[in-house]
C-alpha cells in the first residue's frame, strides 16, 4: 500500500552505520481539502527510527501542510498516521508532541520574552510531574526536577555550544541562534522523530555546512529520525537518506538522493517540460 | 500628619486594587482577554466568607470563644471563599470562555460581559438585595506619634497580603514549570502546544489563581466597606481593571504599581478636592498617563509592522 523511503548507501557521504529502517512514523493515504482545494492529497511515506529523510518541492506544494498535519495544526480529512504504529487520530497538538513529534518553524517561533534556558525547560514540561501547589509552596520535589531541568537543557544547549547563552532573552539572540535554539527546543521535548521546517533558511554556506553536522549528530547521539523541509538541494542530497518530491499536494517521486536527481518528473517540476525541439 | 494618614488609607486600598488588578492582568496576558466578571467573583468571595464566619460564629464555636478559635475560623472562612472562587473561576472559564477561544474578541467580551450580569443577579436571588453587614476579619487600630496618626489593623494587614502575594506570585512566574508555561502561551500559543504544553489547562491554571485572589480581595474589600451586596464587586472591578491598565495590562508588576498609585490618588483626591470627584479625578489621570504612555506605565508598546 505504501513503500518505505530507501535510505542512501553511499560510504563517501556518510560514515557507515547501522540505520534503523523499522517505521516510527507511516502516513497512509493522508489527505486534507480546504474548502474545495485538495492541499495534500494521498501522502504516504514511511520514516525509519533513525533516518534522515526530506520532503522537497515547489512553493506552494503543501510541505508545511504536510508538517501541520503530522502535528495536528491541521486534523486530516482522509487516511491514517501512525506514530510508533500507534494512530494518531483524534489527538491533539500538545498531545502528539507528548507521542513523540517535535518541530521547529519556517519563520522561528521562540518564546522571545524568555531566556534561552527557559525556552528549553518549558518544553519539557510534560516531562515534569510536580504540581502547581508543589510550585507554589516550593516543595523538594520541585527543586528537584527544576534542577534535572536545568542540567538537562544545559546539557542540550551545550550540543550547539549554546551553555553562555542560557541567561539571555531568545528575541536577542542573533538570527542563527535563534534557528539553533528552536531545534534545542524541539529536541527538549523528547522526540521520536525531528521534523525541521526550512533549518538552513536565511543561513550562508558555513552555516548551512556546520547546521548539516549538527543535523547528524542529532540523529547519532539521540537516535531519532529527522524529516525536514528544505529548499538548500546540497544539504537534502548530502544528508538526507531518503527523499520524497510533492508537488501541487501530491508525492511525485520517493528514492534516495540519486535517484531523485534523476527523475524526469522531478526536474519537470523544478524546471518546467523541455520543449520538443 | 494628616497627609500620612490619607497616605495609608490610598496605600491599603490601593493593595486591594493590586490584588484584583492581577486576575485581569494575567487573564489578559495569557487568554488575551478582558474577564468582566472577575470583579463579580470578588463578591462571590465575599458571601462565602460572610457565611462561612456568621455559621463558624454562629454554630461552630460557644459563647465565649478564644481568640485562636476566632482566628481559625477566620482563616477557614477565607480558605473556603478561596475554594469556592477557584472552582467558580474554572467553570466560568470552562463553561463561557473556552467554547469561544477562536471566537473574535468581541464575542468574548460581551460574554464577560453576561457572565457579570448573570452572577449579580443570581447573588441576588440567593443572597438576596438587601445589604448583608460583614464583620471584619480583624479590627483595632495601631496608634502612632501620640494618637496623632492611626491606622487600621486591616490597613497593615491589607498591605502586607498584598506584598506576599506579589512577591509568591513573581516568584511562581519566573520559576515554576506552570509560570514558565504561562509565558510561552502568553506569546505564541500555537508554538507553546507543539511543544507539548497544555494550552487550555494553563489557561484555566491563571483563571483558578486569579479567581483565588479575588476571594482574598473579596474578603479584604468587605472588611473595609463593610456592606455586603451583590453589586459590590462591579465598582472595585472596573477600578481594578482600571489600575490593570494604568500600569500596563498584561504586566504583573504594573498591575501592582497601577493598583498602588489609583488607591492613592483616590484616597488623596477624596481628601482634599471632593469626595464627590474622586473618581472622575482618577479616570482623567488614566486618560492623561494613557495619551502620555499608550500601553500603561509598565506596558511594552509593539509598533504594529506594516
Amino acid at each position: 500500500m505504501f513503500s518505505r523511503l530507501i535510505p542512501v548507501r553511499s560510504p563517501n557521504m556518510l560514515p557507515d552505520r547501522d540505520i534503523d529502517k523499522s517505521p516510527i512514523l507511516e502516513c497512509i493515504g493522508v489527505g486534507i481539502n480546504f474548502g474545495g482545494l485538495a492541499a495534500v492529497e494521498d501522502f504516504n511515506i514511511a520514516i525509519g527510527r533513525t533516518e534522515i529523510s526530506g520532503l522537497i518541492g515547489p512553493n506552494g506544494a503543501g510541505k508545511t501542510t504536510v508538517f501541520n498535519l503530522l502535528t495536528k495544526v491541521y486534523q486530516p480529512t482522509k487516511g491514517t498516521i501512525l506514530l510508533d504504529g500507534k494512530d494518531t487520530h483524534g489527538m491533539t497538538t500538545a498531545q502528539v508532541n507528548r507521542a513523540g513529534i517535535a518541530r521547529t518553524f519556517q519563520n522561528i517561533r521562540l518564546f522571545g520574552n524568555l531566556t534561552v534556558e527557559e525556552n528549553v525547560t518549558v518544553a519539557m514540561d510534560a516531562q515534569m510531574t510536580y504540581n502547581t501547589l508543589s510550585g507554589i509552596l516550593r516543595l523538594p520535589k520541585f527543586w528537584k526536577e527544576e534542577r534535572v531541568a536545568h542540567e538537562r537543557a544545559m546539557e542540550l544547549l551545550g550540543l550547539f555550544n549554546m551553555q553562555d547563552m542560557a541567561g539571555v532573552k531568545a528575541s536577542s539572540l542573533p538570527y542563527g541562534a535563534q534557528r539553533r535554539l528552536e531545534i534545542v527546543r524541539a529536541l527538549a521535548t523528547n522526540p521520536s522523530l525531528l521534523l525541521l521546517d526550512e533549518p538552513a533558511a536565511g543561513m550562508n554556506p558555513s552555516e548551512t555546512a556546520e547546521l548539516m553536522e549538527n543535523i547528524r549528530k542529532i540523529r547519532d547521539v539521540f537516535q531519532i529520525a529527522v524529516l525536514l523541509i528544505e529548499h538548500d538541494m546540497s544539504l537534502v542530497m548530502n544528508i538526507c537518506e531518503g527523499i520524497a518530491v510533492l508537488n501541487f499536494g501530491r508525492i511525485i517521486a520517493k528514492g534516495t538522493p540519486a535517484d531523485i536527481q534523476s527523475d524526469p518528473a522531478v526536474i519537470e517540476a523544478y524546471l518546467g517540460k523541455r520543449k520538443e525541439a | 500628619m494628616e497627609f500620612l494618614s490619607y497616605l495609608v488609607t490610598g496605600i491599603s486600598l490601593g493593595s486591594i486594587y493590586a490584588i484584583i488588578a492581577l486576575g485581569y492582568t494575567m487573564v489578559y496576558g495569557i487568554a488575551k482577554m478582558l474577564n468582566f466578571a472577575h470583579g463579580d467573583v470578588i463578591m462571590v468571595g465575599g458571601y462565602v466568607a460572610f457565611y462561612a464566619t456568621s455559621f463558624a460564629t454562629g454554630s461552630l464555636l460557644g459563647e465565649d470563644p478564644s481568640d485562636g478559635a476566632v482566628l481559625l475560623a477566620t482563616l477557614g472562612s477565607v480558605l473556603l471563599a478561596m475554594l469556592v472562587c477557584t472552582a467558580l473561576g474554572v467553570v466560568i472559564e470552562g463553561l463561557a470562555y473556552k467554547p469561544l477561544r477562536s471566537a473574535p474578541s468581541l464575542a468574548v467580551l460581551i460574554t464577560a460581559i453576561g457572565v457579570s450580569y448573570f452572577l449579580q443577579n443570581a447573588a441576588q436571588l440567593i443572597f438576596g438585595a438587601a445589604p448583608k453587614n460583614f464583620t471584619p476579619v480583624v479590627s483595632g487600630q495601631l496608634t502612632l506619634f501620640g494618637g496623632q496618626l492611626r491606622i487600621s489593623y486591616i490597613a497593615l494587614l491589607t498591605v502586607a497580603t498584598c506584598l506576599v502575594i506579589m512577591a509568591a506570585l513573581t516568584t511562581f512566574i519566573n520559576k515554576s514549570k506552570l509560570g514558565k508555561a504561562m509565558r510561552a502561551c502568553s506569546e505564541d500559543k500555537g508554538a507553546a502546544q507543539l511543544m507539548g504544553i497544555n494550552v487550555n489547562g494553563t489557561i484555566s491554571m491563571t483563571f483558578a489563581i486569579g479567581s483565588a485572589l479575588a476571594a482574598i480581595a473579596g474578603v479584604l474589600l468587605c472588611s473595609y466597606s463593610p456592606l455586603l451586596q451583590p453589586t459590590t464587586g462591579s465598582m472595585p472591578g472596573i477600578k481594578a481593571f482600571t489600575a490593570a491598565v494604568f500600569g500596563g495590562i498584561g504586566s504583573v508588576p504594573g498591575a501592582f504599581l497601577g493598583g498602588l498609585l489609583l488607591g492613592i490618588i483616590e484616597s488623596l483626591a477624596q481628601a482634599y478636592i471632593s469626595t464627590q470627584l474622586s473618581n472622575t479625578i482618577m479616570f482623567a489621570v488614566l486618560i492623561v498617563v494613557l495619551l502620555v504612555k499608550p500601553a500603561g506605565l509598565l506596558g511594552k508598546y509593539v509598533p504594529e509592522k506594516v
